[in-house]
């Protein structure tokens, strides 16, 4: 959380894109979770059972799970991510008020216009920070 | 019975930065007064002014959501695991 930059790989970066752009007018949301080096390696979405445009609470018995998995894997909580498909991708009041998760980025993916925007943050009691939010090519196998 | 509380990042400024901690007790309630007796101020973060579950505080006795089960009284038997899970919550309004 000390870096000045998020380096999300394409391939996790076009995940979220996709799972966004997939259940919009709705707000998405997910995981991303990081291996033992800290390198971003999957996504795991999580339906928003409020299935609203303006607001998103996941799904307790997904984030369990989800959560549980990342713990069994061994990996770590990377990142949450939602998109705001009807506005700027900036924590809302809301956003802020309900961060629980201070060690986790905050990914927020902007629908409102195209191409789609991802910015990242910090959120710990309450103060915001943003951090660049850096897309990096995926290394070759 | 004792069981594993597993404890929530924002909670382990009180528990000493443990992510994990031992309780005993015969329900849920009893492990949450075994916490607050350990850990003071611990409890008004997981419970509001009535006693009750703040709405985005969940809390699973193993595999299963316990507002599912007897709530906060569901029993506990030794060796459960009971997880402490804030809620995912926000959006643009």
């Amino acid at each position: 959380m000390e870096g000045r930059e998020i380096l999300l790989p394409r391939a996790i970066f076009q995940k979220i894109l996709d799972h966004c752009r997939s259940l919009r007018p709705e707000e998405a949301c997910g995981l991303v979770a990081a291996d033992g080096s800290g390198r971003p390696v999957a996504v795991l979405p999580v339906t928003n059972s409020l299935h609203s445009p303006v607001r998103y609470q996941m799904d307790p018995r997904e984030q369990f799970d989800a959560m549980k998995r990342i713990r069994r894997e061994g990996w770590s909580l990377f990142a949450i991510f939602h998109s705001h498909p009807l506005s700027e991708p900036a924590p809302s009041p809301t956003d802020i008020r309900q961060a629980f998760y201070p060690e986790a980025y905050m990914i927020i993916v902007g629908l409102e216009k195209e191409p789609a925007v991802a910015r990242g943050f910090v959120v710990q009691e309450g103060e915001v920070a943003e951090r660049l939010l850096r897309v990096v090519e995926d290394p070759l196998p | 019975m004792s069981v594993v509380v597993r404890i929530p990042t924002p909670l382990r400024k009180l528990t000493g930065n443990q992510g994990e901690v031992r309780e005993e007790g015969k329900t849920v309630r009893e492990i949450l007064d075994g916490l607050e007796s350990h850990y003071p101020g611990i409890r008004e973060r997981l419970t509001d002014e009535a006693g009750e579950l703040r709405r985005f505080i969940n809390i699973y006795l193993n595999e299963e959501d316990i507002r599912f089960a007897e709530g906060l009284d569901t029993t506990v038997k030794a060796g459960d695991e009971v997880s402490i899970i804030p809620a995912i919550a926000g959006g643009s309004r």
